[in-house]
């Protein structure tokens, strides 16, 4: 059962082919065997998985259930689960348990899915290779050495091991594509505001967005269908119809044209992950589609601009972990100043204390013009950029990360080694635009990705091209060894 | 990029996070390093370019000012570190 | 300019005010005062996470009012900054606030001075920000810590900063108190001071005489008292003179003042400048007013200060005096004017709300919207009085029956029987009995010379009133009286 995509469970518990109680306990038990060699999982909830599948069951029986009534999900422990730890991957909320549900937590409640648990993560989501994580780091099923990408490393590793056909997670600057990419499954990060923030760990506030995870496209216009939703909680949530993601997947792509940037075919990207992404484009030229050359010529702005906007963002966000209202709080605070430093120092991780102290850097008096309001420029040359490209194409692709999986500790002691992996990711954050990965070969025994990049509110169009994609490739129904 | 040690000492008081003597050695180089990195951007040219903050159009939606929100006290104050007489306490502030 | 011994202050404020909004600037909790600590603090409050915050429309008009009142720009598209610092009260860790692009732009407010002159105070913008929660230092819990409330936290709240444009404590004080008016009549404000409704920060400079350059400026925070602030600022002014002449130089810094100690101190963490490091909320998207709301707000926008005291005059008769008086204070004014209709005497009832009520209140210290004795009564007895059914004096004893709630007027003057005598008949009658009756006193009054014999008047009118008990009309008992005496004469 546990190879069966969302769309081939669907059909089964519509079927009675087995029951959610069945499925349910199935990837519990999955989970139990599995995650202590990936350790992707860091809460299971199996008590109140069961209690859902039963109840789950007995609206499928009624009929007239919700797509995803019955599914078992994961969901990335950045957002708040009511009654359930929610830690976002740090010492800071070990103790944190939420009286409020996340409104992505909310529509799959609504929808009938099953939750089994909390995934892993890189610390408050600031990282590329779930190394952060104050419960351990996560390992790629593929190669137990390297790591799965990050932040959301713990829900890509889950759907790769196949502990769960489905998890949430969120892509501030590729959090969702870049672990999609590393561990060979489908991941989309919407367009900024599509989906809710309300109840969503803010990291940076204008980049964050939440996304599925699953194997396939078809899988994740499933997922998304359900987690897009106009939110008043939100103020940031747009009003933008939402389309049937599964209804357009089949539709032809002949004549659809592919922006191909030479920025983002230059020297950083490694020669296998080359290969296979232009191997992928000509699959689709294959179908019909029409590759065009075109330049986004701020590209490589992206990654500096990104590095003042996000850590400038979060150091006000994590502002209010200060051990008074909820989370961890240093012993015998012998003053209040000595409450907040040695909370904040205890509490956080190094990373996160690292970006904390660039972004408060960043909007420094005397700093603040050259450093923060420089980069809200640039984020404008950016966008600039990709709205001439989406003048002449319907979607832009590439690859979604320079290299296959890397292994842990390799990226060093210098942050911007580690920083560089989000090179093809980061400027459809900073431009809100939505964007995927598919993954679209192998190199040394590891998955590569392919980038979607549509625009805005194009999740259909994308979702469209990537469901062609995966017709005519069998790169997404791979598995990693030793998951059975 | 050198950033000096007095630099980071005033960021980790603005940020409230204490930074360990043996570490601020460390701290400080990995720093510069990153703000190496965000140096690029003033090669860039910006000359009348609008600076966004917010990455879509959009205006601010408003409320209507009903109450919503009844008293949560207790669930609210149920997971906090210190409370007494419904009040979160801290160390005695002296202003 | 005002000018102490070679000296001239310059004084700005920045005047923190309370939107009467049910809910807060953010979320949709309850605004109401006096609730117990943290009962009225939601997660949004709280600053849990992944809580974002949704403006509130009320919070928008009202400061959008407030622009219109004081003739300012408004700004149709405002927007939201962050300003970062760490303080219990504040749970987020930085307040959300208004910086480059304020909801209210330039305006002018008008103020008199006691010696009949006015002056125009140029505001420089006002903004909405939300207020931070209260920090409680002594109390039923453990000491050696200070308790935080957060039912503050979150209210909205339009920080209104002026030019400095004053010269003197008279000056400031005026401002303070025609800015409290003028928030109070257009009902955005409860003007409660004692509840922390509006509280005042004064910026104050002394500079030599006819000097161009401004002085080092000192900041006084936190002020909600238009006595504390004249005596705060006559006190910074004389220690800022008296440091500057010995040779010193005024430091810049925060300082409060407690107005039961009558002293100043510096803030002690206010040593370093705080670098707020403002950058703009990215949690909530521009605000924009458009022209058909500010039009909309235009025509509905309650009657101004200024208007309603020329209104006094013109439409009651008021001198500018009591128009004053009674105008200024939007509670006073819909009292006054809720008695006047029932009283149908002006005069009367302007008199008696300045006088015998407010006297009444302020020694007890109750709001007039709290008056034990309502507008309606109050305005019922003065109709007693104006039609003569009882005397002044009576009416000051049924007052007294109002406010301890025995019932209107006429009920009083019912169970009473206080109901004055004014039927010349009767009066006849006693005045005739009280003269036979007392014929030494009679002879006695005609045995003295004319010019004496007005005095003795009082003694006839004791015991006219006492065989009365109070209730004979005077002015008619005077007449008749005098008119019995002439014909014994």
């Amino acid at each position: 059962m546990y190879n069966l995509t969302i769309a081939e469970l669907v059909r089964g518990l519509q079927s009675k082919a087995f029951s959610s109680v069945e499925l349910t306990q199935h990837f519990l038990d999955r989970i139990a065997a599995l995650n202590p060699d990936y350790n992707a999982v860091i809460t299971v909830t199996a008590d109140q998985a069961l209690k859902a599948a039963i109840a789950a069951d007995k609206r499928l029986a009624a009929g007239g259930a919700p797509a995803l009534c019955g599914v078992p999900i994961l969901h990335k422990d950045i957002f708040c689960t009511k009654g359930v730890r929610t830690s976002c991957g740090s010492k800071m909320l070990d103790n944190f348990i939420p009286p409020y549900n996340a409104t992505v937590v909310e529509n799959f409640e609504q929808a009938g899915a099953v939750v089994l648990g909390k995934t892993n993560m890189d610390e408050f989501a600031m990282g590329s290779s779930n190394e952060t994580s104050f419960y351990g780091p996560v390992k790629n099923p593929w190669s137990t050495d390297c790591v799965p990408g990050g932040s959301s490393g713990g829900s890509a590793a889950a759907v790769a091991a196949r502990l769960a056909p489905a998890a949430t997670a969120t892509d501030t600057g590729g959090s969702i594509r870049q672990p999609a990419a590393l561990c060979g499954i489908t991941g989309l990060k919407p367009t900024y505001g599509r989906v809710s923030r309300w109840g969503m760990i803010a990291f940076a506030s204008s980049l964050d967005q939440a996304g599925p995870m699953a194997r396939t496209a078809e899988d994740c216009a499933l997922l998304l269908s359900c987690m897009a939703s106009l939110d008043d909680k939100d103020s940031t949530s747009i009003d933008h119809k939402i389309d049937d993601y599964s209804a357009s997947l089949n539709n032809s792509i002949k004549g659809l044209k592919i922006g191909v940037p030479s920025e983002y075919f230059s020297e950083g990207l490694d020669k296998g992950t080359e290969q296979a992404v232009r191997q992928a484009l000509s699959d689709l030229e294959a179908q019909g589609a029409e590759l065009v050359d075109i330049s986004l010529p701020n590209s490589g702005l992206s990654v500096p601009a990104y590095y003042v906007i996000a850590p400038a963002e979060a150091s006000a966000n994590l502002s209010r972990f200060d051990g008074v209202k909820y989370g961890y709080r240093c012993e015998d605070p012998k003053d209040l100043q000595d409450l907040y430093s040695r909370t904040r120092a205890e509490g956080f991780g190094e990373e996160v204390q690292r970006r904390i102290l660039i972004g408060t850097y960043c909007l420094s008096a005397g700093y603040y013009q050259a450093y923060y309001g420089k980069a809200q420029q640039v984020r404008q040359l950016i966008r600039q950029d990709f709205t001439q490209a989406f003048e002449q194409v319907d979607v832009i692709l590439g690859p979604t990360c320079p290299s296959p999986a890397f292994k842990f500790g390799s990226k060093g002691d210098d942050p911007v080694a580690m920083y560089l992996e989000d090179i093809y990711t980061i400027a459809t954050n900073l431009a809100g635009l939505p964007g995927m990965s598919v993954p679209c070969g192998m190199v040394d025994n590891k998955p590569v990705g392919l980038q979607i990049i549509g625009n805005y509110f194009d999740e259909a169009l994308m979702l469209n091209v990537a469901h062609q994609y995966q017709q005519v490739t069998h790169w997404h129904n791979l598995a990693p060894e030793g998951i059975a | 990029m050198n950033i000096k040690r007095q630099e980071i000492e005033k960021l980790a008081t603005l940020a409230r996070i204490a930074i360990d003597e043996s570490t601020i050695a460390e701290v400080t180089e990995r720093l510069g390093s990153v703000l190496e990195l965000v140096d690029q951007l003033q090669a860039a040219d910006t000359s009348g370019v609008e600076a966004i903050s917010h990455p879509m159009q959009g205006t601010q939606r408003l409320r209507e000012d009903e109450v919503t929100e009844l008293n949560q006290r207790q669930a609210l104050q149920a997971i906090a570190p210190d409370t007494e007489e419904g009040l979160f306490l801290v160390p005695k502030v002296i202003e | 300019m005002q000018s102490i011994s070679g000296w001239d202050t310059v004084i700005g404020l920045e005047v923190h005010v309370q939107l009467a909004t049910k809910t807060k600037i953010f979320s949709g909790a309850s605004t109401a005062f006096g609730a117990e600590p943290n009962t009225q603090a939601c997660a949004i409050d709280l600053a849990m996470p992944g809580t974002l915050p949704v403006l509130n429309k009320q919070a928008v008009h009202y400061a959008v009012m407030f622009g219109l009142a004081v003739d300012a720009e408004i700004g149709k598209e405002s927007a939201f900054e962050r300003k970062n610092y760490f303080y219990p009260d504040l749970p987020k860790g930085y307040q959300t606030t208004q910086l480059e692009k304020p909801i209210v732009g330039r305006g002018n407010v008008e103020i008199q001075l006691a010696d009949g002159s006015t002056k125009n105070i140029r505001i420089h913008h006002a903004h909405l920000e939300e207020d931070a929660g209260k920090s409680l230092h002594e109390g039923d819990f453990r000491s050696g810590t200070s308790g935080i409330d957060l039912n503050r936290a979150g209210t909205p709240l339009i920080e209104i900063v002026s030019e400095p444009d004053m010269t003197s404590a008279e000056e400031a004080v005026a401002f303070a108190k025609k800015l409290h008016s003028i928030v109070t009549s257009i009902g955005i404000c409860d003007g409660e001071m004692s509840q922390g409704s509006m509280r005042f920060d004064v910026n104050i400079s002394v500079k030599p005489s006819g000097s161009d350059k401004l002085g080092t400026r000192t900041e006084t925070k936190n002020l909600n008292s238009f006595k504390f602030m004249e005596e705060c600022i006559a006190q910074e002014v004389d220690r800022q003179i008296d440091l500057l002449e010995d040779g010193g130089s005024i430091t810049q810094e925060t300082r409060l003042y407690n107005g039961e100690t009558k002293t100043a101190r510096s803030m002690r963490s206010k040593e370093e400048a705080n670098d707020y490091r403002y950058f703009p909320c990215p949690d909530l998207l521009p605000v924009v007013v458009t022209d058909e709301t500010i039009e909309t707000l235009r025509r509905n926008l309650p009657e101004l200060p200024d208007a309603r005291q020329a209104r006094f005059v013109k439409q009651y008769g008021l001198s500018d005096y009591d128009a004053d008086i009674l105008g200024s204070d939007a509670g006073m004014s819909v009292y006054f004017e809720t008695a006047t209709e029932k009283s149908g005497n002006a005069k009367l009832t302007a008199n008696w709300t300045m006088g015998e009520l407010a006297a009444r209140l302020n020694s007890e210290a109750i709001r007039i919207a709290n008056s034990p004795v309502s507008a309606e009564q109050l305005g019922g007895l003065i109709a007693r009085i104006a039609d003569n059914s009882i005397s002044g004096k009576m009416a000051k004893e049924v007052f007294e029956g109002i406010w301890a709630g025995e019932g209107s007027a006429d009920e009083i003057i019912e169970a009473r029987g206080l109901k004055q005598v004014s039927d010349s008949g009767a009066l006849e009658q006693m005045v005739a009995d009280v003269l036979a009756a007392n014929q030494a006193m009679v002879d006695d009054y005609i045995n003295t010379d004319q010019a004496k014999r007005k005095k003795k008047l009082g003694g006839f009118m004791g015991q006219i009133m006492k065989a009365s008990k109070g209730q004979a009309n005077p002015q008619q008992v005077n007449q008749i009286l005098a008119k019995k005496l002439n014909e014994l004469l």
